[in-house]
């Protein structure tokens, strides 16, 4: 085994204090708001005291219903709708091709190869405006179907080419002794590549998941209908809506909508912290 | 046998169908015609009238409200991507050591960039930085008078950009995986021939983990200079435009008047930009990024 740098030396006292003073400073704001859901919106400004005058969730119930019509279940619906959905389909999809691209000779492979690498740097705001005119000729706005026709056609590069890589470092002696068992070779993939292949497409569905929960570009341009509004842009609206905001409102909401993401790290931050480590993938 | 070798090389193409499909559809079919719509005049409903260079020629002769977003994305980018890989780099090396409690310290440090793009965290990054809010109030404890964060043209942009800064969460974990990475036999190599700390930092270190430096300041390139959502949300691009990105312009232009052609023309100005950028980044890096395989693929 290499010995490693970190391992020299005692840490002082002062990285100690300078490594917690920034984190405090980090986790300031997201305290911060945490409390503010439970204040009145006058105790929000001009207060410095962390801790509300009173634990109220009036905040809370008043944010949920918008309105008579729509409560903010039906966007927890809708963003989990779309984003489960996503997530799934762009790790089905991304997997099998970096099988085809990992395991198989074709012809033009490396040029192939060559343009995904390229497209990781394809900016999306160029593609923009030709792929919102291509789904209002094909009927798909105000619909999630732009979305999941992207992550079934494997439009995200980078993770096929994480997968490939990682399917790389699996040994062809496992594909070969299942061939000899009779195994199709879709069947090896699923028997046997994909059971081991599972930290990395773990990783890559975390990110996914994480980026289409986040998503507001996208939902922006492709969907209006507020009864299909997504947490993003049912946030947005939840600014404009009164002449005055409501800030204790609009933070609650707010706060509520990252409870998902915070459980789903704690539940999976080992896969986080190597996803990004591993591969490059950023938050 | 020849048989065999022909089905094989059938179902590796089968497998990369959808990649391949996607790639014509909802990429190449793109990016051409992106190029087209930005030499027309072009609304949506109307099919593309073609009008030659006049959109860039109006982009760069009569706009100035975009040669104020070419400033602004610029500044932007200068200092959101050294920033924040600069703030990485020293926190990671200041955590690089057998720290009791790294993990819990790691998640913290990680936090902000996991809500990263949320909507959520720009709202809150507005309402923080109110003239009345918690940001001035807490100034207000050391006697300093309130600033007007989001209201003027000078400091508006700073703070969109601070918002940026504080989610360097990503590059720091990166950046910390990769600096366990190093041998310690180069350290204690350089230890006999007696060097500095300093030396040592600059001659093990950042070279050992130069790729992983020149990975995210490539992507956080093209990030930044495509950048949206803190300033839509938190400034809508004012006070008096100062904080109106390209991002935005492209979006204004595109879907508040709908000049799809105009806005593809914007749009062909960021590509352009992060073409230039990044080969010119890539050319930089063979001359100072270390390659332990010599940097073949």
């Amino acid at each position: 085994m290499r010995k490693k740098y970190f391992r020299r030396g005692h840490v002082s006292i002062w990285t100690y204090v300078i490594v917690i003073a920034i984190g405090v400073v980090m986790m300031y704001p997201i305290i911060w708001m945490f409390f503010a859901t439970f204040k009145t919106n006058a105790e929000i400004f001009g207060s410095v005291k962390l801790l509300p005058e009173k634990f109220s969730l009036q905040s809370y119930i008043d944010g949920w219903n918008v309105n008579g019509r729509i409560t903010y279940a039906a966007f927890f619906a809708n963003s989990f709708k779309l984003t489960l959905i996503t997530t799934f389909l762009t790790v089905a999809a991304c997997a099998i091709v970096a099988y085809g691209f990992a395991r198989f000779k074709f012809p033009c492979k490396k040029i192939l190869f060559g343009i995904l690498i390229t497209t990781m740097m394809l900016p999306d705001s160029i593609l923009l405006i030709p792929k919102y005119s291509l789904y209002h000729s094909m009927n798909l706005l105000d619909s999630y179907a732009p979305f999941y026709l992207q992550a079934g056609l494997a439009c995200y590069p980078f993770f096929v080419f994480m997968l490939i890589q990682f399917i790389r470092g699996l040994p062809r002696e496992l594909d070969e002794s299942a061939y000899i068992d009779g195994c199709s070779e879709i069947g090896v993939f699923v028997r046997i590549l994909a059971p081991l292949m599972k930290p990395a497409l773990f990783s890559a569905g975390l990110f996914q998941f994480m980026w289409t929960y986040n998503d507001y570009t996208n939902v922006l341009i492709y969907v209006n209908s507020v009864k299909k509004y997504t947490l993003s842009l049912a946030l947005r609206l939840s600014l404009d809506a009164e002449s005055v905001i409501q800030w204790n409102k609009v933070m609650a909401m707010s706060f509520l909508s990252l409870i998902p993401l915070i459980i789903l790290f704690f539940a999976a931050q080992k896969y986080f912290v190597e996803g990004i480590a591993t591969s490059g993938l950023k938050g | 046998m020849k048989r065999k070798l022909k089905r094989k090389q059938f179902i590796g193409l089968i497998f990369i169908l959808p990649w391949l499909a996607g790639l014509i559809i909802l990429q190449l079919y793109p990016f051409l015609t992106s190029f087209y719509y930005s030499l027309t005049e072009y609304n949506i409903m109307s099919s593309p009238a073609f009008i030659g260079f006049q959109n860039y020629i109006k982009l760069f002769t009569t706009d100035r409200e975009f040669w104020n977003s070419l400033k602004v994305t610029t500044i932007y980018t200068i200092f959101t991507v050294p920033g924040k890989l600069i703030v990485a780099l020293l926190v990671a090396l200041v955590m690089n050591k057998n720290m009791k409690g790294i993990n819990l310290i790691r998640t913290v440090y990680y936090l902000p960039s996991l809500f990263g793009g949320s909507i959520a965290v720009a709202i809150l990054w507005k309402l923080m930085f109110q003239d009345q809010g918690i940001i001035n109030s807490l100034l207000a404890v050391f006697h300093i008078p309130p600033v007007q964060w989001l209201g003027s043209t000078k400091l508006a942009l700073p703070t969109v950009i601070l918002l940026n800064l504080w989610q360097f969460g990503s590059a720091f974990v990166m950046f910390l995986a990769a600096l366990k990475n190093v041998p310690m036999d180069l350290y204690e190599a350089a230890d006999i021939d007696g060097a500095s700390g300093i030396t040592k930092f600059f001659k093990i270190t950042l070279p050992q983990i130069s790729s992983i430096i020149f990975f995210n300041v490539i992507m956080q390139t093209i990030t930044a200079l495509q950048s949206f959502t803190g300033p839509m949300i938190i400034t809508g691009g004012g006070p008096l435009k100062s904080t109106y990105v390209l991002g935005l312009k492209l979006y204004t232009e595109a879907f508040s008047y709908y000049k799809m052609g105009y806005a593809c023309a914007v749009s062909w100005v960021i590509f352009i930009m992060i073409a230039v950028i990044t080969s010119l980044l890539f050319r930089f890096s063979s001359m100072v990024v270390y390659y332990e395989d010599g940097g073949d693929f």
